[in-house]
């Protein structure tokens, strides 16, 4: 085990996150079967106070998620140097089996907190609690995730050992690599980029059409999923190689070292961003009719779909510019 | 405008100190009208304008405020109507210490998301209104007896609420000032609010500021129901 | 959105007002939180920047050393083997090496004494480091004695005092010539301690040190990037364990703040009372507790992190410098260079500003949801 401090911090924040979810776990159990807004009796207040807390514990603890997801990327990649082998975040999360699942556990748990996090800030909006069954069933699903990323990630931390050698992410996501086919990924950066410009496009009108028109916008939330993915295999597979300027250096990670300007972050994020509340606008539409929600939603559907709209645009033209800028061209060198 | 059914509160439910604080009160409030609720302390005259007032619950009977039922709206909208309907003026005036006047005042308007700015021009209006303009900055302990409850009336006013509930306002005031009080009662009354309060003090129930008044005695009203 | 942030401000505007009446109250919890900061952003500022120090020292160094172990101990080489080493493809530059470690009677000091095989060295001159010029009290111009391997005493003049910038490698250091050297230690000619290799490319070095041992089996071939990760490794390991032991300090802070966050004073909760009598729901109490919390947690960690650069950056760590620099007679006195980055911080803020708040959550909780017609009694 590597005692470094961030570790130790993730670790110590895991441990409390976990404790956190499972508490509000236990209570949505209780929420679920004895909610009923319209008794006021003595059982049904306690409940309404106990919101508050569950409430506060889960904004943190979310909270915590979103930030610890960066700081645990941003780990991997400073103790790459600890490893022989290793020379960005690709190289330490290969270390042992635990590395690359605790990674997309967690990115799923981002993705999932963000929601929550929307879901729970629009019932709080509204008086009479139009959401707080479709949130607390939606938490219940969380907890085995949340239990699971701190279980894969104490693993992961547990059995870093400097002494085993790992692979460099040139090994790992270049072409003859036996872990990923990406042989003819450069062949088909055109096809790829066709449809990444195609996606995106479309996720970003229909955004934009739906914060003007107030329609669309279970189509726009399909949209910006299929754009996330995209967006994501598109960094993957060709974006990477015009930011490295090389045509077989693939690696998601090394984007986020300094030499490239931290672009990756800017790039990360806006994508991360852009799905949650595109995610959101698609998930919140299905109670459009309820309560005093006919009221709140739509303005706040229409806001999230601009802002997300918007950052896929970023993210759009953050890769362009480099694209373009890169001494990398298109047809290769 | 304000309708109780059969309210009873008890307090301390299944417990060897359970005390049961009304029992059974019926009673319709007219709008635009001042109410005076009188009898002996423990009678259930603080506990019926915390029930009336929004800030308890009853334990069975319903009420109706502008005839829409308050008894099982959750907390959180229950709160929201509260502070846009009530005033309250408490018995033990209630002001936060080391706080200016000022502040004190604009208390009740945070939560509401107005811009400081509007929520102070009103505040200095109103104690212009009621000549506590030269104490605004002064803290709140340092004001006299009948200046702290001119001070408790602003706040009350800050959100501009059409009832105004007050527990015993006269209780530490001379006869001069309960003039005062009665007067400002009056002003408020003329502008369309409704007045709840309730007391011992003969000097207001007899006043005739007060259109009506309610007996209490062991949690029900004296003389049958209204 | 501008009614949120108007909400924000004004219930923010009350909490800080509040915090500043009850100044004294506050200020035992506000100097402890202060401390842990400060304690733990001492350390992992220092050993960070320790890390990043050994780093840049080491960027200098050989890329591979070659030694010669027999019997599994490390024994002296034919200087002749860097020919030959010399000509495997990749080696730019092959080169035999004399040092060895002198024990000063007088100080009881370790002094590593290298042969310098560049110009610059008169016989019968030395260039110190500061560290021994300070233990044995010589300037240059004075004369140190030595020891030599025979019990005959050498007399060798200071030529050169080694930079103090250079302190970290160089605080105990002795340059000599070769013969000098030869002399002191009776080192037969022909035989070389070790021998470096310069190598340009970093990907041959494993297919070089292979070579390297099959042509001289008797060798072991040291990288300097495993030096490298050792001296990581090691001061990672120091720091880490710094920090468990303040852990515990740590929970102590936690397990006060929680106990002081419950036992709320009479005059507060009447406070609370009177909010909500006024009008102030539950999640409004809620939210200016925990701007309470925010404000006293971010004055804190400001405070305790600016006192941390303050401690390692400007007085070189002195609280902890035993524990993270390792025990020696020979202490070089240096400056570390500061350095702080996101993750850190990050860190930092993880581990104290998240176990507070959380610690503080319930009680808080329970102050906001009392009540209000508690005050009408």
């Amino acid at each position: 085990m590597i005692l470094d401090p961030a570790i130790l911090a993730l670790s110590a924040g895991s441990v409390l996150t976990c404790f956190m979810v499972l508490y509000s776990g236990a209570f949505s159990a209780g929420i679920l079967r004895r909610w009923d807004i319209g008794s006021g009796s003595e059982g049904q207040l306690v409940l309404e106070r106990k919101t508050y807390l569950v409430s506060t514990l889960l904004a943190y603890a979310f909270g915590f998620e979103i930030l610890s997801f960066f700081l645990f990327i941003h780990t991997a990649g400073r103790i790459s140097g600890l490893f022989a082998g290793a020379m960005c975040a690709a190289g330490s999360l290969n270390v042992n089996p635990f590395g690359y699942p605790t990674l997309i556990v967690k990115l799923a748990n981002v993705l999932a907190a963000g929601v929550w996090l929307i879901l729970n800030h629009i019932d709080g909006r509204a008086e009479d609690y139009p959401l707080i069954k479709p949130k607390y069933r939606f938490l219940l699903g969380l907890v085995p995730l949340v239990v699971a990323e701190a279980v894969l990630q104490t693993a992961y931390f547990l059995r870093l050992d400097p002494d085993i050698i790992t692979s460099c992410c040139a090994t790992l996501f270049s072409s003859g690599s036996s872990a990923l086919p990406l042989g003819t990924l450069w062949e088909w950066r055109l096809p790829l980029g066709l449809a990444f410009y195609a996606v995106s496009g479309a996720a970003i009108g229909s955004g934009l059409f739906f914060s003007i028109k107030g329609r669309g916008g279970g189509l726009f939330s399909i949209l910006s999923v299929s754009a996330f993915a995209v967006s994501a295999v598109s960094v993957f597979g060709f974006i990477s190689t015009f930011i490295y300027e090389l045509p077989t250096h693939h690696c998601p990670f090394c984007i986020l070292k300094k030499e490239y300007g931290y672009i990756g972050y800017p790039l990360y994020a806006s994508l991360l961003g852009g799905v949650i509340l595109g995610a959101a606008v698609g998930l919140l539409g299905r109670y459009r009719k309820r309560g005093s929600l006919t009221v709140i939603l739509p303005p706040f559907l229409r806001r999230a779909a601009l802002v997300s709209a918007c950052l896929y645009a970023i993210f759009l033209l953050l890769s362009t510019l480099k694209i373009v800028l890169s001494n990398l061209k298109i047809g290769g060198y | 405008m304000i309708e109780l059914s059969d309210v009873r509160k008890v307090f301390n439910v299944g417990r060897p100190n359970e005390f049961v604080a009304v029992r059974g009160i019926s009673l319709s409030i007219e709008a635009g009208k001042a109410t005076f609720l009188t009898g002996p302390s423990g009678s259930g005259k603080t506990t019926l304008l915390a029930l009336i007032g929004c800030m308890a619950r009853p334990t069975s009977g319903r009420i109706w405020l502008q005839g829409r039922e308050t008894t099982s709206l959750p907390e959180r909208f229950l709160t929201d109507l509260r502070r846009r309907t009530f005033g309250f003026i408490f018995q033990q005036l209630n002001l936060i210490r080391g706080l200016s006047s000022l502040e004190n005042a604009m208390l009740p308007a945070y939560p509401t998301g107005e811009a400081r700015r509007s929520i102070r021009k009103r505040a200095v209006e109103l104690f212009e209104m009621f000549g506590l303009t030269p104490k605004i900055h002064a803290r709140a302990e340092w004001l006299s007896g009948g200046e702290a409850q001119r001070l408790t009336i602003v706040r009350a006013l800050m959100n501009d609420p059409s009832v105004i509930i007050a527990d015993e306002p006269t209780a530490h005031l001379d006869t001069a000032l309960t003039l005062d009080f009665l007067d400002v009662l009056g002003r408020l009354k003329r502008e369309g609010r409704t007045i709840l309060v309730a007391g011992h003090d003969p000097l207001v129930s007899e006043s005739p500021v007060v259109d009506r008044v309610v007996s209490l005695r062991d949690g029900m009203i004296e003389g049958g129901g209204g | 959105m501008s009614r949120w942030i108007e909400r924000q401000r004004n219930i923010l505007d009350l909490t800080l007002s509040s915090l500043l009446r009850r100044k004294r109250k506050n200020s035992a919890l506000f100097a402890a939180y202060t401390l842990v900061v400060f304690l733990l952003a001492s350390v992992m500022f220092m050993s960070q920047a320790l890390k990043r120090e050994a780093a840049a020292i080491l960027a200098g160094s050989p890329e591979m050393i070659v030694q010669k172990i027999s019997a599994g101990r490390h024994d002296l080489i034919a200087a002749d083997a860097a020919a030959r080493l010399g000509e495997l493809p990749g080696v730019q530059e092959a080169r035999p090496r004399l040092w060895g470690y002198y024990y000063d009677p007088v100080t009881g000091a370790n002094f590593t004494l290298v042969s310098s095989g560049e110009a610059g060295l008169a016989p019968g001159r030395i260039a110190v480091g500061e560290g021994v010029s300070r233990m044995r009290l010589a300037s240059v111009g004075d004369s140190i004695e030595f020891k030599a391997h025979d019990g005959s005493l050498l007399e060798l003049e200071v030529g050169e005092i080694l930079s103090r910038g250079s302190a970290l490698v160089s605080s105990d250091l002795v340059l000599v010539t070769e013969a000098d050297f030869r002399r002191l230690f009776g080192t037969p000619a022909g035989l070389a301690t070790d021998i470096v290799l310069r190598v340009r490319n970093a990907r041959e070095l494993p297919t070089i040190a292979l070579k390297a041992a099959e042509i001289f089996p008797e060798t072991r071939q040291v990288l300097r990037d495993d030096l490298l990760r050792t001296y990581q490794a090691v001061f990672d390991w120091r720091g880490g364990l710094l920090v468990i032991i303040l852990g515990g300090g740590l929970l102590a802070f936690v397990i006060f703040a929680w106990d002081k966050a419950t036992g709320l004073s009479a005059e507060a909760r009447r406070e609370i009372g009177i909010l909500k009598a006024v009008g102030w729901e539950t999640s409004d109490v809620i939210l200016m507790k925990s701007w309470e919390g925010m404000a006293v947690s971010l004055t804190a960690f400001l405070g305790g992190v600016l006192l941390a650069y303050a401690h390692v950056f400007l007085t070189s760590g002195i609280l902890f410098e035993p524990v993270l620099k390792g025990w020696a007679v020979l202490y070089p006195s240096f400056r570390l260079v500061p350095f702080i980055d996101f993750s850190q911080l990050a860190s930092l803020f993880l581990l104290t500003v998240l176990p507070y708040t959380v610690a503080t959550v319930i009680p808080t909780w329970r102050a906001a949801t009392v009540d209000p017609d508690q005050v009408m009694r």
